[in-house]
């Protein structure tokens, strides 16, 4: 069946945004096959959560293309924000309206069953924007694991919270990827990507400088960029 | 009559639940809240999917919406006196200086109201959602429930806003209702009118119901946003 195959490898060649006369992404091509977790790192203002955001089609490239090795009916990839959006509704509603909007048969068991995997059961009834930041990115995790999709994009995924909630949240991004969700994630944090990470973009002014496997990234960047900013100097 | 003895028999024309007064509040009572009803139907929809789409002349509406926030009543009044007169557009309806006419006239002084502050409530909470809702293919129209939702207890309050200036007016109900005796008198019509008149405590009488309503609906107002904060957190 069509609707079976899947997304991925999702190929994207010579993405380039530009607005207010700016050039924001520059050429940006790389190939994610299925499987694993790619981090998308490189200082402030590079390009990293445009490039997330335009593969998730929240907003269209000025050039370039995104493609899918299917495009079944329903989207098959999800995103979770910087700031998890919380709808001013309960834990479980937060849950059932996504799967509703997605058009996912059998939403109230589903909504169950993402609440008990990420061990949201007790809060189901609270209001979620009254839940901790922690609690709020575990749910917005969930929402987005609820609708199956097989590529999650992560946008800085703990850069709100505490290393405690970071940590449990990085276990959880793990457990996905053990389950075989292919995870792009963007983190400013080296040492996350380090943990997380088999593979590295790094983009530095809105152009891919490295596409390295990340133990080789970190250990021998080729790129003169790639050092100066693991050293420390944000190259502005 | 003094004022202290029209007190007391505006008191006793309310406990005793006197028929006229009776049937002058719920007729108000009930043309304001028809308008309301009918104002939230269109107005909802509208202010909502005026916040979540841009299209060429949306300022232009928007400016629009919100000077008709001021519409005098008595204009109000007059329009729809125009349009239903017997030489009007739509006067072989036949329904100038009945309720219905009334609730024409107080729709469309609330419509603006609502639709603005709609507009204004939605706008907020689109520019909050947007993301989220785009990603799960939530734009333009299909946006618009979600919204309209989790934005309840802020629109409640524009309703509320809206059912204040409808109860409170007098112009239009007077110039397309006619004031007609036990058919389209309403509160603020009989107080104008007895006023004139120097019958003080029927006047009287249906000024404590109106400012109790005042109250009770800020009293509406302000419970609306607490149980709102309760959720938004």
């Amino acid at each position: 069946m069509r609707d079976n195959a899947s997304i991925l490898p999702l190929d994207v060649e010579g993405l380039r945004f530009e607005a207010g006369g700016k050039t924001l992404l520059d050429g940006v091509s790389f190939s994610l096959p299925k499987g694993g977790v790619t981090a998308v790192i490189g200082p402030n203002g590079a390009g990293k959560s445009l490039t997330l955001r335009i593969c998730h089609k929240l907003i269209m490239p000025s050039a370039g293309r995104v493609r899918w090795a299917a495009e079944p009916g329903r989207k098959r990839h999800a995103m979770v924000f910087q700031r998890p959006v919380m709808l001013r509704r309960s834990v479980i509603a937060n849950l059932r309206h996504a799967l509703v909007a997605y058009g996912t048969p059998d939403p109230a068991t589903r909504a169950q069953t993402a609440l008990a995997r990420f061990g949201l059961l007790a809060l189901a009834e609270r209001p979620a924007r009254l839940l901790s930041g922690g609690e709020q990115q575990r749910l917005a995790i969930a929402r987005a694991w609820a609708l199956e999709p097989e590529l999650m994009f992560l946008d800085e995924p703990s850069s709100q919270l505490d290393p405690g909630a970071t940590r449990q949240i990085e276990e959880i991004i793990r457990g996905l990827a053990a389950e075989g969700m292919t995870i792009l994630m963007t983190t400013h944090d080296l040492g996350q990507a380090r943990r997380l990470s088999q593979r590295v973009l790094f983009l530095n002014k809105g152009r891919l400088v490295e596409d390295a496997e990340t133990t080789r990234f970190f250990a021998e960047p080729s790129s003169s960029e790639a050092r100066a900013f693991l050293a420390g100097d944000l190259l502005w | 009559m003094d004022v202290t003895s029209a007190f007391g028999a505006a008191l006793s024309l309310i406990f005793n639940l006197d028929p006229q007064f009776l049937q002058i509040v719920g007729l108000s009572l009930r043309v304001t809240l028809t308008a309301v009803l009918l104002a939230a139907l269109i107005g909802l929809p509208l202010g909502a999917l005026l916040a979540v789409t841009r299209f060429p002349g949306r300022s232009v509406i928007i400016v629009l919406v919100n000077g008709l926030m001021g519409l005098p009543p008595v204009v109000a009044g007059l329009i729809v006196f125009l349009l239903l007169s017997r030489s009007g557009p739509l006067g072989s309806l036949g329904w100038l200086f009945t309720p219905t006419a009334m609730v024409i006239a107080q729709t469309l002084l609330v419509l603006p109201i609502i639709i603005a502050l709609t507009r204004g409530t939605i706008e907020d909470l689109w520019s909050e959602y947007r993301e989220h809702l785009t990603s799960l293919g939530l734009t333009g129209w299909r946006a618009v429930p979600t919204l309209l939702w989790d934005g309840r207890f802020a629109l409640a309050t524009g309703l509320l806003a809206g059912f204040g200036r409808a109860s409170a007016e007098v112009g239009a109900v007077l110039i397309v209702g006619g004031n007609i005796a036990a058919y389209t008198r309403t509160m603020t019509t009989s107080i104008a009118l007895e006023t004139s008149k120097g019958d003080l405590p029927l006047a009287l009488g249906l000024g404590l119901v109106l400012i109790t309503l005042t109250v009770a609906i800020n009293a509406a107002a302000y419970g609306a946003s607490r149980i709102g904060a309760r959720f938004a957190g």
